[in-house]
Formats: structure tokens, sequence, C-alpha cells
């Protein structure tokens, strides 16, 4: 599960960073995504990996913290998926803007003459 | 008002984020209510943070620290937020700098678009949030607040150069929080705690395994802080910006890369002092040798600046390089010089920015045809409403305030700068060597001394073609409310000077508490949660 894990938060942070170094901003807003995605990810498993283990403890009872998983990247992941959602979603208005006032989605705003 | 006490260090982030709330439900007709509810409310936030002030040095506070415990859970579990005498000073830059932006913004920017008071106030919430917050994911959280509204300000008066500028400011900004996010990660992964004062306890005792995991998110998330503060090779996208907000925003941005810069001071200082055992010093020498490239980029790139905004961009390089160099050159002795200069270089650059919206329009009717047509996209904006009364003395006015700006950003007497940049020197000469290497010294004091030349060369070819060799120039309407704050800011930064004693014993009491990691983790840990009984 390591394995698996480790490999898709790779295979999402490389394509991310290659696509946010493209010129066109549809490229760049899909690669911010996936490399939200890939930093979600990540966030998670620093409450090591489980399985079939519940996050929350009930009150007065004498636990064993082995069996239950950290519930704080849990909640980290949420906040972080909400504000890099709303943080895109924001971007995405910009590049539509953009795209209509400049005519181009080129993330300079305007074509280079050398590309055909 | 003793009721009220321990609540009152929320109110800077609880008010901004209720006066903004409450102005998205009325109409943007009557943008001078929403005005006075944004000017009531920024001023309520100074008078706050003047008070925080003066109850951290009245000794009432244990540790002069005053520590809130969101939701009531003690400290390593739920949210803690910390006012100390540095909060509280950085809480009246905020505030005063807002105002001036605030009043300067009435007469044009704050009609030529919607919704522009809700976003200065969030944007302010989020600085004051970043100010007080003892948590490292809600800094993260109010960072994301302050940059989310720092992207619609920087859109503000939608035109081509702004969106343009925005694409690349917001992708900037998104990667850098991703950073922020690993950086979390990876010390959370390490320490198992967020806390700050939890965190300082813990570096500690890490074995190898984890301090290397801490480490390197501790870099992580320097990446992060250092692309907000514009250390040189992560700055490229400031310039940029500056040139495209219009003049308030741009004033307040200057504030947000000094917010950067304040949290590496801060978090540094407290995770990687001489009590944080293997740790200890850890990326001093990246700050050091990142502030003196940035410093020598800065003063470059203000030698190769023939615009004011890009001046002004270069200025805030120019500074933020400097307190890098020093924070990383890691004598605390030359703490209190290096937060004189910030508060000095802030209030000057962004009064400068102000000053130059107004120099713009001396310009000839074909020197405004130009700048019309790279506005001919603009969707909302109206050049009439910049019409006010005629100042004869209009001219005279700007110059003057010229050369008190530019006597500031290139630390030449008598004004503030020139304390600034002389008690800095001064440390430098007199700190023990035991700090850094020799080079450093003499290389910080080269390279701030030709700063300040690359300044005064850029500052005067700017002043000389904007006053002196004008001819045939359009009469210049100025507004009292746009030529009011600037004068405040420049009369403060001359009270500086008349001042600069008692402010500099404030400012050396915030360094000793900055030095002071023991009796900070202990007030924050052992802060006790208010009992039920209390509450009922």
């Amino acid at each position: 599960m390591e394995l698996t894990i480790a490999l898709s938060i790779g295979v999402l942070f490389s394509s991310g960073i290659w696509l946010i170094l493209r010129p066109r901003s549809f490229q760049v807003i899909t690669g911010l995504l996936l490399l939200s995605y890939a930093v979600n990810l990540f966030i998670f498993i620093t409450g090591r990996l489980s399985v079939n283990k519940p996050p929350l403890i009930i009150q007065g009872e004498a636990v064993d913290p082995a069996l239950y998983a950290d519930p704080l990247p849990q909640a980290l992941v949420l906040t972080a998926i909400v504000i890099g959602f709303a943080t895109t979603a924001l971007y995405l208005v910009v590049l539509l803007g953009s795209r209509g006032l400049t005519g181009t989605d080129h993330v300079d705003g305007k074509e280079r003459d050398s590309e055909e | 008002m003793m009721y009220l006490n321990p609540h009152l260090m929320m109110l800077p982030i609880l008010l901004p984020l209720l006066a903004g709330a409450t102005m998205v439900f009325i109409n943007e007709r009557h943008h001078r209510l929403k005005f006075l509810i944004n000017l009531s409310s920024t001023a309520v936030m100074l008078f706050t943070a003047i008070q925080l002030l003066m109850q951290a040095q009245s000794g009432l506070w244990p540790a002069d620290m005053a520590v809130y415990l969101a939701a009531n859970w003690s400290a390593p579990f739920g949210i803690a937020l910390v006012a100390d005498r540095l909060a509280a000073v950085m809480l009246i830059l905020t505030a005063t700098l807002g105002a001036a932006t605030l009043v300067f913004s009435y007469s044009r920017w704050s009609k030529t678009g919607v919704h522009f008071h809700t976003l200065f106030q969030l944007l302010l919430m989020g600085i004051n949030g970043a100010i007080l917050t003892a948590d490292l994911f809600n800094l993260f959280v109010f960072f994301e607040v302050m940059l989310a509204a720092s992207y619609g300000l920087l859109l503000h008066g939608y035109n081509i150069s702004r969106i343009r500028a925005g694409m690349q400011y917001i992708v900037v900004n998104l990667v850098a929080s991703l950073f922020f996010l690993i950086g979390i990660a990876l010390v959370y992964a390490a320490t198992g705690t967020l806390n700050f004062a939890d965190l300082a306890l813990k570096i500690a005792t890490l074995d190898n395994t984890d301090r290397f995991i801490l480490q390197t998110g501790a870099a992580i998330l320097a990446v992060a802080f250092l692309t907000k503060s514009a250390m040189w090779p992560l700055s490229f996208w400031l310039p940029v910006t500056y040139s495209a907000a219009c003049a308030p925003v741009a004033a307040m941005l200057v504030l947000l890369t000094k917010i950067g810069v304040y949290v590496i001071l801060r978090l540094w200082w407290l995770l990687f002092s001489d009590h944080s055992g293997a740790s200890a010093g850890f990326g001093g020498s990246v700050l050091l040798c990142g502030g003196l490239l940035t410093l020598a980029f800065g003063a470059v790139g203000l030698l190769a600046s023939q615009e004011p905004r890009r001046i002004a961009s270069f200025s805030a390089i120019i500074s933020s390089g400097t307190l890098l160099a020093l924070i990383g050159y890691g004598d605390a002795a030359l703490l209190s010089s290096a937060l004189f200069y910030l508060i000095s270089s802030t209030l000057a650059v962004a009064a400068f920015i102000m000053l130059t919206e107004l120099t713009d329009r001396i310009y000839t009717p074909a020197a405004s045809v130009l700048a019309l047509s790279m506005e001919a996209f603009a969707v909302e904006e109206d050049p009439q409403e910049t019409a006010g009364v005629v100042v004869p003395a209009a001219m005279a006015f700007l110059g003057l305030t010229f050369a008190a700006c530019a006597l500031i950003m290139a630390g030449l007497p008598p004004l503030s700068g020139f304390v600034a940049k002389f008690s800095i020197l001064h440390g430098l000469l007199d700190s023990s060597a035991a700090h850094a290497p020799l080079w450093a010294r003499w290389l910080i004091l080269t390279l701030l001394l030709v700063a300040g030349l690359s300044a005064i060369i850029a500052l005067m070819r700017f002043g000389v073609r904007t006053f002196w060799t004008l001819y045939n120039s359009v009469p210049l309407r100025l507004h009292p409310t746009e030529a009011l704050p600037i004068l405040a800011i420049l009369l403060l930064g001359v009270s500086m000077v008349f001042t600069a004693g008692p402010l500099f014993s404030l400012l050396d009491r915030v360094s000793t508490d900055l030095q002071q990691t023991p009796a900070y983790i202990e007030r924050v840990l052992q802060h006790q949660v208010i009992s039920t009984e209390e509450v009922l």
C-alpha cells in the first residue's frame, strides 16, 4: 500500500509540475489541480497509513492510541481541499477573464512570435 | 472593559471579518457608507492595536504576552493565538497603513469597481490573523485569506495589464501555498504538533531521522515565506505585480512582503534558537546569503528602473533583502534596528507608491494619451472621477513629499531612513564576530551603502525628470483625501526621528522577547483553559 500511495503521489506531482510549466493557461490550471491532489494525499499520509481504524476516541474510556488513526491530518486535508478548491476556482475566473480580454489562452496574454 | 480584556486580541481578526461581510450586502451606490464602515473598522483596529501594545508594556500580562485559546482547548491541542510586543507593533503598522491607503482610495479607486471595501477588510483580517496566530496550520489559513483578498484587490480596476500580472501573481502564490502545505505536513510528520511553542519544545529532543524530516519541512516552508517576502530568485513576480496594481492596493502589497519577513523572523528565531539543540541556527546562512543576493539584485534593478512603480518595487526588494540578511546574520542586537528599518521603509515605499499615482497626472496630454491607450481595456475606470479642488501649491506639495520619500528610502539624513540605516551600520560594526563570518559583516555593510547609492541615483533621476524638466504640463488637481494620507505617513516618518529614543527602547524589548524562547514555550503551554463553572 505504501508503494502504491508513494507512486501515485509521485506521478501526480511530476505531471502537475510539467503542466504548470506549459504555456497554455488551461494546462496550468490542470497542473495546479493535480499538484493540489498530490499535496492533499501527502498531508493525509503524514498520519501514517492504516486500514480499518476509526479516527475518533470515545470520551472517558482509557484507550490504546495504536488502535486509532490520527484524526488531525484528516482534518487538515479537509481544510486544504476547501481552500485549494476555492483558490483554483478563483484562478479559473481570472483565466476566463484573460481569455476574453486578450483573445489568447497563452499565460503571457500574447502569443510568442516564434510559435506557429 | 476588564471583562472584554481577554478577548481584546480577537478584535483585529473578528472586526474586519464582520465589517467585510456586512459590506457585501450594501449596494455599491452607498459607497460613502461603505467607506465610513471601512474607515471606522480600521480606526478601531488601530485603537485596539495601541491598546494591546500598552497592555504588553504595562506588565499586566505574565511574560508580557497574552494567550488566547480558541474554543477553550488547551495549548498544543487547540489553536492558540499570542499577542506580544512584536505582534502589537506589526498590528499598529498594519492599521496605520490600512487607514492611510483607505483614505487615499476614497476619491478614485474605491469607486472604480465592486467590493473594494469588503476585500480590503478581508485583507486586513488575513494580515492581522497571520500576525497573531501561534499555530502553523492556522497561519496557512490566514495566509490564504490574505492572499485571496489580495488576488481580488490586484484585479481591482480590471484591465489587461492587471489581468496579466494577476495570472502570474496568483499562480506563483498558489504554488507557494502548496509548498506551505507540504512543509506543514513534513513538520507534523516529524514532531506530531503544529503549535509554535510545542514545536520549539520538541525540536530539541528529535532523533536524527525526525530531525532530518523536520529540517526538510522547515526548508520547504521557508520557500513559501521567502516567495512572499520576495527573496531573490523568488522575487520576479514582484515588480510586475506592483506596477500593475492600482496605487492603494500596491501600497498594501508592500506591507504583505513584510508579513513574509515577519513570519520568518518569528518562526526562525523561535524554532532554531540556541535552545533547539542540534537544529540551532538551521538555515541561517541561507537567509544571510539569500538576503545579500536580494540586496544586490534590488540595487542593480533600481539603477535600471525608469518607471516610478518599478523604483518602488525594487526599493521594496532592497528592504526585504536587508531584513533577511540581518535576520540570517543572527545577532540579536541588530533586531531592533532591523525592526525600525522595517517600519520606516514600509511607510516610505507605500507613501512613494501613492505619490506616483499623483505625479502620473502631471504629464503632458501627449503622455497621457499613451497612458490612456494602455488602459484602453479598462472596464469601469472613469478618469473624470479624479477631478477635485485645484490646489495652487499642488506641485510644491508633490515636490516636497517626493523629496521626503526619497530621503527616507535612500537613508539620507535627517529623516527616519537615516536613523534606521545608521543604527544598522553601527550595530554591524559593533557586533561580536561570533555570530557570522567577518566577510558577511563587511558584505552587508558594503551592499547597504551601494543600495543606498543606487536609490539616490534612481530617485534623483526620477525627480529631475518629473519636476524640473517639465513644461506644458496640465494643471494638477489634488483631492485633499489624496494629499492627507501621504502627508500623514511622512509626518510619521519625521516623528520617528524625534521619538527614536523611546521607539528604540520599545524595539529593544521586542528583540529581548524574541530571545526568551523558554519563557514563550512555558507561557503558551501552561496557559489554563477557562473552567466550565467560570463560563456559566
